[in-house]
């Protein structure tokens, strides 16, 4: 046997990390978050090890376990994206897709990738890009901008309230925001696929984020590929507030919202009108 | 597999389970009865007992070794089952598995969720059940040298003795799943030809206790939250398949620990949101994990990890971390017509082991450089003075892609100070050095298959080698170097 020489080996182990160290992908820089630069060849080895199994070699959402999953895997083929700081039918910003990387989507089989560095990424969403020829010929949209938060009182949630009547917001999301609402059922995304509407009661969180600015910004975007429309031309930044606050009573969250809905309605329960068909709010 | 002491060493990696009775009958031990006659000690050939000496007798001298060594028990940690339950590949939460990247590691520090309000089972597929199991069938070569046989004249001579053939591991069997959100359980039995069923790994985690990260408690029999895992070694040979520095104690030492292995306690872990930031806090038997209580009335040990990783730009990860363990063991027992009663033992002393541990990145090669200082009372040690000693190791993984990993380690041990001051210094001493590959061509959500290719070398001063197959007896002379030689070739598949 011939020996082992502690010191050779080390060497050896030295002369690899120089020679790896060397070999890390290089190239065009093709997307930009916070500074940093995400490279769609590093994100390809990255993709290639997490969301290959899902999305797919190709990045159309048939991946191997894409059966097994509900709802189905994102298709990155046509570019559409449900979350998004950007208006309706355009393309998100590297930052949107960044955010949707690190956040995961709640009560699906997309996982909050925040562990992975933010250079990974980055260089995921450039990866990511690659997928679709829209990035080759149109730009993101502009982020819409989103006004100071109004203050959530008891006025606001009520006009919110009559906002969520009118607006027919019911009509999916059910008159108790459970996601049981008469269409709930009849409801499929731009692939055809049965999609349920977000059930308030059960969520921690929302798909697209968890702050009142996150859910101000999902119903003034929409959720492209879904029936979620964005209602920017419909209401008012103020008008938006108002829904705001009362989804936010909704939630089995310990939100200010919440307590001021709980402490004003035990005197108040007589005074409101059902929501739900040929009612008219409060 | 359960861990076994054999002349004072644990049963780690390959093994042929009969080989390892026999030599824990030879050595006169039963560990579940009679702990204290398992205080680790590298007699010498002449002190071997005489089912050893049978044993040698029966196979021609060419016998296995005597730290035969169980695979299974470096094993239990890649578990498909939660692979199928999040439609994941392995590379999703595995560098390369068994071994966690940083995703990986969040989701086991979240108590095996993945946050997505989805993981309690009352959302899963009933027809789902949280159980895997692993196992390697594979040939293996095993040599070592300067063993001492008879030589037919009543004489004995020194021989290297090699062996070689198709082999199989013992299998795992993983259940681990989530009873409730925010409660999990984990239970590991183990199958050995032979050796019948024995436990790995059983505990119950309750995590994010007062809606808190940094409040997560295990308790039961578990791996200590090691950075530098041995459950989840990536090599799995005779002699590269466990961290020497986990298991050594000097020659002559009575201490039966091993940080590698599965301890019985409770054990309070926190992290961040992402795990960069880490640290454990474990309150153990003083019993390395051996159930039945039959060490010392009452006496525990403890032992702490806190880590910290950093982003490195297009390096990747990078994690610093310290760690340290404080245990005793009972010198003496009360006896029952001359034999030690189990349980009974007093009279405890004290050893430790602490150290820094780093795991970084450079692309795609990730270097895990460790340092432990280790320390056991002189009566532990049996001398006149404690005994200290130092050791190193630097693993290499390169990774060519998902499904291609090249493996190296290097791994140093010295002595610094032994206890009987009359001991050569070098004695004990450890170099060792082992490379391979695991490449996987299956690696699916459903299942994976490794095909290994290992060589690893062991040189030990003086003493038979901590792990190597071959044999199990101290060379003749003290400051002989013994070496020892593992080649495998296996195929480890997890389903």
């Amino acid at each position: 046997m011939k020996r082992s020489n502690p010191v050779a080996v080390l060497v050896s182990g030295l002369g690899l990390c120089l020679l790896a160290s060397g070999t890390a992908p290089l190239g065009a820089q093709e997307a930009r978050v916070d500074g940093m630069q995400g490279n769609a060849g590093a994100g390809k080895q990255y993709y290639r090890r997490y969301c290959i199994g899902c999305h797919g070699k190709e990045g159309d959402g048939s991946g191997e376990n894409a059966q097994w999953i509900d709802p189905r895997p994102r298709d990155f083929t046509i570019a559409t994206f449900k979350c998004r700081s950007t208006p309706t039918g355009t393309l998100p910003t590297d930052a949107d897709l960044f955010h949707a990387i690190t956040r995961g989507f709640v009560t699906t089989n997309m996982p909050p990738w925040g562990p992975l560095t933010r250079q990974v990424r980055v260089d995921l969403v450039a990866y990511i890009k690659s997928f679709s020829p829209r990035w080759k010929t149109q730009g993101p949209g502009t982020p819409i901008s989103i006004p100071a938060e109004t203050p959530a009182n008891m006025e606001s949630i009520l006009r919110g309230r009559e906002l969520f009547q009118k607006m027919e917001c019911w009509k999916c999301h059910g008159p108790a925001g459970h996601g049981d609402g008469p269409s709930a059922s009849t409801l499929t995304d731009s692939k055809d696929n049965p999609i349920r509407p977000y059930n308030f009661s059960s969520g921690s969180r929302f798909k697209c984020g968890e702050t009142n600015e996150d859910l101000y910004r999902i119903f003034m975007t929409g959720l492209d590929g879904t029936p979620m429309p964005s209602f920017a031309d419909n209401i008012q930044p103020q008008d938006a507030w108002d829904l705001v606050h009362f989804l936010r009573t909704l939630q089995p969250l310990p939100t200010p919202e919440a307590a001021a809905w709980h402490a004003w309605l035990p005197a108040h329960a007589g005074e409101l009108k059902p929501i739900g068909p040929d009612q008219g709010g409060q | 597999m359960t861990d076994r002491l054999v002349k004072g060493r644990s049963c780690l990696g390959w093994r042929l389970p009969v080989v390892c009775g026999a030599l824990l009958a030879g050595a006169g031990s039963d560990l579940a009865a009679t702990a204290p006659a398992n205080r680790p000690t590298r007699a010498p050939a002449a002190e071997a007992g005489p089912a050893y000496t049978a044993y040698v007798a029966a196979s021609g001298g060419v016998l296995p070794a005597a730290a035969r060594v169980a695979i299974a028990a470096h094993r239990e940690a890649t578990i498909p089952a939660f692979a199928r339950k999040y439609n994941m590949p392995c590379s999703a939460c595995h560098t390369a598995w068994p071994e966690l990247n940083a995703f990986g590691q969040t989701f086991k520090d979240n108590g095996y969720q993945i946050g997505n309000d989805r993981d309690s089972p009352i959302w899963l597929n009933p027809s789902y059940i949280p159980f895997a199991i692993r196992t390697t069938p594979g040939w293996r070569l095993e040599r070592t040298t300067h063993q001492p046989v008879d030589d037919g004249l009543g004489g004995t001579v020194e021989k290297t003795l090699t062996q070689s053939g198709f082999d199989i591991s013992g299998a795992d069997l993983l259940m681990l799943g989530t009873l409730y959100k925010d409660i999990t359980f984990g239970f590991v039995p183990t199958v050995e030809d032979g050796e019948g069923v024995g436990i790995e790994a059983a505990f119950v985690r309750f995590d994010n206790l007062f809606r808190s990260r940094w409040a997560n408690l295990k308790v039961g029999k578990f791996e200590l939250d090691n950075m530098l895992s041995e459950k989840r070694s990536m090599m799995l040979s005779s002699n590269g398949g466990f961290y020497q520095t986990y298991h050594f104690v000097p020659v002559g030492d009575g201490t039966d620990f091993g940080l590698g292995d599965n301890q019985i306690g409770a054990e309070w872990l926190g992290h961040s949101a992402n795990s960069y930031t880490r640290f454990s806090v474990a309150v153990l038997g003083s019993v390395d994990g051996v159930p039945g209580l039959p060490s010392a009335k009452s006496s525990y040990d403890a032992a702490f990890t806190l880590s910290q990783a950093f982003e490195a730009g297009k390096l990747g990860l990078e994690r610093i971390g310290l760690y340290g363990y404080v245990g005793q063991r009972a010198t003496t027992f009360e006896t029952s017509g001359g034999e030690p009663i189990p349980g009974t033992g007093r009279n405890s002393k004290g050893f430790y082991r602490v150290g820094a541990v780093g795991d970084f990145f450079l692309g795609n090669l990730e270097l895990l450089p460790l340092f432990m200082h280790g320390s056991d009372s002189k009566d532990l040690a049996g001398g006149t003075r404690s005994a200290t000693w130092n050791s190193g190791l630097l693993e290499l993984h390169y990774y060519v892609s998902p499904q291609l990993v090249f493996t190296q380690r290097d791994e140093i041990i010295r002595m610094s100070r032994q206890a009987d001051p009359a001991t050569p210094k070098k004695l004990g001493n450890i170099d060792a050095f082992t490379f391979g590959y695991r490449w996987y061509p299956i690696m699916y959500s459903r299942a994976g298959l490794a095909l290994v290719g290992e060589v690893s070398f062991t040189k030990t001063t003086g003493t038979v080698p901590l792990s190597g197959d071959g044999v199990g007896l101290d060379p003749l002379s003290p400051s002989t170097g013994v070496r020892s030689t593992s080649v495998l070739l296996a195929l480890d598949f997890d389903f």
